[in-house]
């Protein structure tokens, strides 16, 4: 008897079902746009996320009438929720940064079907973000002198060797090169959805945006060069970006921030806490609009391999923020490190390791990486995670400094959940928005996944 | 638009229609062959042998944003050591005014967003972009299917071995599935 012998090579899964062409898969994404119908789900989010960015307006509202006051913050810990949040939004961007640019110049076919919604998300994570730095001092309206350099009447400049003004820059350069990644990217699709609908309305709006798209091969040429070439572009962006958010603490002296650990460690962490909310986000939608054929199981098992991966990651930074404080023999770095396990705080401490580094283990099984329950608990866990990881690093290296005299205890008012939460119902409110309004996955580079995708494979080339 | 002389023109050129990829790159290669210059070919994805096949390459985007993220180490450095050098010159920390390790962060930013800024801007104005109005989309055929899963070639009625029943004949023997005139 001849057993069946096995493939000598690997054959990897399809990174889309078979059977479509270039013209069903225009019209199964572009359905979603423009058959004005949406599903219940959509509805029931749209409305929950919209009455919690009704929140997030109250709790400004308040904040710029009252001042920060409204907040936990005190002395000692006068960094509270405010840079938890904004560093916590901030990583969740940078999965879709890594998506479309860094697997892009590394040819990773199966980025396709995701890197649309991922850039969308890193575009509303921003956003989200950007709202703690300018609403931080409830003073917003004088932050334009602090932040930027533009010739005032009071002659003063801001202050360039501080890693604040840094992140500034950082962030403004991340959002608008996101922007234009995200825009670009859309050109040529909202083309199709301009030439797809009958209302007038419909196909003036899409064919403004388009700017008059008609796929010539000179225009092109000219797209894929400046798109490999944002990609270049954006690569050392993303990894500048959370180096620069690392910096807001690794500059400083405070034990447990002065690390040199910190700037590797973010960015692993930023792209952790990104791989998690792209899984949050796709294993919802491909349910909710029946995109199984296009975000794969595939897609989600190779999500699943790189959370594991930055995962670790992390780990290994823990790990050595630990070693630190014992191999320092600095008596303030060893003070902190146990107080972070041991003191007040412990209980997030030992949640954020059961979070971030002992649940995501369970993606070393196939089975776990293969179930969309399985990851999407995961992911979830891992969101949580993260945001403790800020939320240790920030609170218990500043709650008990080098005084016992100066101790003190830090807890958040409603006033800072309102505005965190606030902050997650309107980066799911303008996701969804994005979604009803503009194609989840990039139409044009689909088609070119279809059988007859590649045009000269035959000649040899 | 396309001719040269006194009267407006009949018509813009002349567009094949082709099923695959594969047919339209022959074809495109075929009609540069025969030596039509002012052609071109639609796609509703990049096809990387298509423009090759029609004979372009723009490299000046490379030069551009080259020059972009120049233009932008410069502004990035400049403004900080005009800042803390001439403007606001502050002490901090026993530093020298021109603290150069700590102005990198803000250079490289400034770097980056003037050179995607430049190779977007470059990319929109090279292409001729916006541009909402073209002759092509008087072809019903391609308004409907070049944005989706159709494959079409222009010869421009501007080239100069344009003859609208020679350059006709042509293409119809490129086993194009369709030819139509296309109207100014």
């Amino acid at each position: 008897m001849i057993l069946n012998p096995k493939p000598s090579t690997y054959e990897p899964p399809p990174l889309i079902e078979p059977g479509h062409t270039f013209g069903s898969i225009t019209d199964k994404i572009s359905a979603v746009v423009l058959s004005g119908r949406q599903p219940l789900a959509w509805v029931i989010v749209v409305s929950i996320s919209f009455m919690l960015v009704g929140m997030l307006g109250i709790a400004i509202t308040w904040l710029l009438i009252k001042g920060t006051g409204i907040w936990g913050i005190n002395i000692p810990v006068g960094w509270g929720f405010a840079i938890i949040n904004f560093v916590w939004w901030i990583g969740i961007g940078h999965a879709g940064t890594l998506i479309s640019a860094i697997l892009l110049l590394l040819k990773q076919g199966w980025r396709t079907s995701i890197n649309r919604f991922a850039e969308g998300m890193t575009i509303f994570a921003v956003m989200c973000a950007g709202i703690f730095p300018l609403i931080h001092t409830g003073r917003p309206w004088l932050a334009a002198y602090w932040l930027f350099p533009y010739p005032n009447s009071m002659l003063i400049w801001p202050q360039f060797r501080s890693p604040l003004i840094w992140d500034v820059f950082a962030v403004s350069t991340y959002f608008t090169v996101s922007m234009m990644f995200w825009y670009v990217g859309l050109i040529p699709d909202l083309a199709t959805l301009r030439d797809k609908p009958k209302r007038l309305w419909v196909k003036r709006a899409y064919g403004m945006l388009s700017l008059g798209w008609r796929g010539s091969a000179r225009h092109w040429q000219r797209y894929e060069h400046i798109y490999l070439l944002m990609a270049g572009l954006s690569t050392p962006l993303v990894l500048s970006v959370h180096t620069v958010v690392s910096f807001d603490f690794a500059i400083g002296i405070i034990p447990g921030w002065h690390a040199t650990i910190f700037p590797p460690y973010f960015v692993a962490g930023a792209i952790y806490a990104g791989f998690a909310m792209v899984l949050t986000l796709a294993i919802p939608l491909r349910k909710i609009y029946g995109l199984e054929d296009f975000i794969t199981m595939r897609h989600l098992e190779n999500m699943g391999k790189v959370t594991l991966l930055t995962g670790l990651i992390v780990a290994y930074g823990y790990t050595s923020e630990a070693f630190f404080g014992w191999y320092s023999a600095n008596r303030y770095e060893g003070f902190m490190i146990l107080n972070r396990m041991f003191g007040p705080y412990w209980f997030i401490y030992w949640a954020l390791i059961f979070c971030n580094i002992i649940t995501p283990q369970w993606l070393w099984f196939k089975r776990v990486r293969t179930s969309t329950v399985g990851l999407f608990l995961v992911a979830m866990v891992v969101n949580v995670g993260m945001w403790l990881e800020r939320f240790v690093i920030v609170i218990t290296s500043l709650h008990r400094d080098f005084l016992p005299s100066s101790w003190g205890m830090y807890y958040p008012t409603k006033w800072d959940w309102m505005t965190f939460i606030g902050t997650i119902g309107l980066f799911i409110f303008l996701f969804f928005l994005f979604v009803r309004f503009l194609p989840m996955i990039s139409i044009f580079e689909m088609r070119t996944m279809a059988p007859k995708g590649t045009p000269t494979e035959a000649e040899g080339h | 638009m396309a001719g040269s002389g006194a009267r407006p023109p009949e018509i813009y050129g002349l567009m094949a229609e082709f099923e695959t990829p594969t047919a339209l790159v022959a074809a495109a290669r075929q009609t540069y062959a025969e030596g039509y210059r002012k052609i071109d070919t639609f796609s509703p994805f990049p096809v990387e042998e298509a423009w090759e096949a029609i004979g372009h390459h723009d490299s000046r985007l490379s030069l551009i944003v080259l020059v972009g993220g120049l233009t932008g180490l410069v502004t990035g450095y400049g403004l900080q050591y005009w800042v803390h050098v001439f403007a606001y010159p502050t002490n901090v920390a026993g530093k020298p005014l021109n603290s150069w390790p700590q102005f990198i962060p803000v250079t490289f930013e400034l770097t980056i967003l003037f050179a995607a800024l430049s190779a977007v801007l470059a990319m929109i104005v090279l292409n001729g972009l916006p541009m909402p109005y073209h002759p092509v989309f008087n072809v019903k055929r391609f308004t409907e299917h070049a944005s989706r899963d159709g494959f079409f070639l222009l010869v421009e009625a501007a080239d100069p071995k344009f003859d609208k029943q020679h350059t006709m004949d042509f293409l119809k023997g490129l086993n194009a599935s369709e030819v139509s005139e296309v109207e100014p």
